[in-house]
């Protein structure tokens, strides 16, 4: 198995791990009028990058989310940082 | 030079050595320009190729592959071919494909070893069979035929499934599409690209698009590392890599790559006599013609384009196995190896304009694009031969991610990811 690093437990097994997204979406502010065109996009467009992706991942133990810096082709984890700001 | 595939012609050259059998397929430089480019030397540009040429009389057309023919997904599936749908536009699209594979060989010349032995997914409770039944009418409905077997029917069938009694999910029955079958990958390329090589197209191997020529808005031909090549129209039809590949076009997809593993084992005597999906353990298997069984389940749930697996999903799909034919569970694996497959949120393909002008799409078909080769060259071709949609092909347009009218055959057919 690969082991993936939880930025509050350390080192665990990836069956442990959840993949929840890609980094750095923004939710449309629905407050206001939000298009179809923009919408669909938030929903459903990926970025999908060959190489080096930044997601969000969520370790299902402890339900912590997390960034994680992953290569997608060699599948090796670069980082690990929490998302929470209070989390040293 | 020998070209055509006949008992007459094998006597022939048997007669004369063999030495009269031409190239399946000419390795021509490419021209500056042609009336058509399509990028991906895989089954679904291939058979493109195959259609403009025979559909539509046009063979001015390249087909550029960055590798080699069928070393993609074509390569790397289980070669499962199947149209046991829920939606009347997926049952018009898949079952197109099945009609078209029927008469493939012949038309290709080639023998693409369509096997129609079956495919049969299992129902493991009473609630299970309730659904099968609405599956399976909801199949009549669209004209694709099946057949709802009860458990006694099931073993009559497959007597190798387990029928013990400490199973953990005990078959109650199943739905069997006698016409779903199983092909040979290889040769549906090969047959595809020996029949549009002899129709007049340029089959370009080992040429890697590096950008797209944007001219007025529209794209116009594509930077290659075999030069500069322009095109009247431009299909991509590039599975897995579609995101990656439609980047340097400035479009951006609703598709997540994942690897998808298959496993084959050592060679056996004939234990199986279809395919089989039993949906609880997500594990689905066949016997090829050599006798491997060919084994395969659902996604990594990591995303990735490295083309090879993780050992979750391997433990989950061969465990699946052992709890479906417990008897199989001794046998060893020869072989290995992963896909990376284009996911679309609906689990149905994007088959239209990219959203750039000149420049058109089929991909997103996930992990169901073997089945669909036939189909998808077809489409692909009405589309750069006319630039307007064929009937079937017009629900899948990308614009259902905005309308939000999605195909969703994630959910309707239990596809197990």
């Amino acid at each position: 198995m690969q082991i993936f690093t939880c930025p509050s437990c350390g080192a665990r097994d990836e069956r442990e791990f959840h993949f929840s997204g890609e980094l750095g979406k923004v939710r449309p502010n629905t407050t206001g009028e939000v298009n179809e065109e923009e919408w669909a996009t938030y929903l459903h467009t990926q970025g999908n990058e060959l190489g080096a992706v930044r997601e969000v991942w969520m370790h299902m133990t402890c339900a912590e989310l997390f960034v994680m810096e992953r290569d997608s082709v060699t599948m090796e984890v670069l980082s690990t940082t929490p998302l929470r700001k209070d989390v040293s | 030079m020998t070209r055509h595939y006949s008992a007459f012609n094998l006597l022939r050259e048997g007669l004369r050595g063999h030495k009269g059998w031409g190239r399946a397929w000419r390795s021509p430089e490419p021209k500056s320009a042609y009336d058509i480019v399509i990028i991906g030397g895989g089954g679904h540009g291939l058979a493109t190729a195959h259609y403009l040429v025979r559909n539509h009389g046009i063979t001015n057309v390249a087909v550029l592959e960055k590798g080699w023919l069928g070393g993609g997904n074509t390569g790397r599936n289980t070669t499962v071919i199947r149209s046991n749908y829920f939606y009347p536009e997926s049952a018009a699209l898949y079952d197109m494909s099945v009609q078209l594979y029927e008469g493939l060989s012949r038309e290709l010349n080639y023998n693409v070893m369509f096997s129609q032995r079956g495919m049969l997914v299992t129902a493991h409770s009473e609630p299970d069979m309730e659904m099968a039944a609405r599956q399976l009418n909801a199949m009549r409905l669209n004209g694709v035929d099946a057949e709802l077997l009860d458990a006694d029917q099931v073993r009559r069938f497959e007597p190798a499934l387990n029928f013990g009694p400490n199973m953990r999910f005990p078959i109650h029955g199943g739905i069997l599409q006698k016409r779903a079958g199983t092909g040979r990958h290889d040769a549906v390329a090969w047959g595809f690209a020996r029949s549009a090589d002899a129709g007049g197209v340029d089959i370009i191997q080992n040429c890697e698009v590096n950008e797209f020529i944007v001219e007025a808005g529209r794209c116009v031909g594509v930077n290659t590392s075999k030069g500069e090549i322009r095109a009247d129209a431009i299909g991509a039809a590039v599975a897995g890599h579609s995101s990656a590949l439609m980047k340097k076009a400035g479009v951006e997809l609703p598709i997540n790559s994942y690897a998808l593993q298959a496993f084959v084992s050592e060679p056996l005597k004939p234990v199986l006599n279809s395919v089989v999906l039993c949906p609880p353990f997500g594990t689905y298997v066949s016997q090829s013609d050599k006798g491997g069984l060919v084994i395969g389940g659902g996604l990594d749930r990591v995303p990735s384009y490295g083309q090879r697996g993780n050992m979750p999903v391997q433990e989950a799909v061969l465990s699946g196995l052992a709890e479906m034919m417990p008897s199989l569970s001794k046998v060893k694996l020869l072989r290995h190896w992963a896909g990376i497959v284009d996911v679309t949120p609906d689990s149905s393909p994007i088959i239209g304009p990219s959203g750039l002008d000149g420049l058109y799409l089929d991909c997103g078909w996930g992990t169901g694009g073997f089945k669909a080769i036939p189909v998808g060259g077809w489409l692909l071709a009405h589309l750069l031969a006319t630039g307007k949609h064929h009937e079937i092909s017009r629900p899948f347009d990308r614009n259902r991610f905005v309308s939000g009218y999605l195909i969703d055959e994630g959910a309707a057919s239990g596809i197990a990811h």
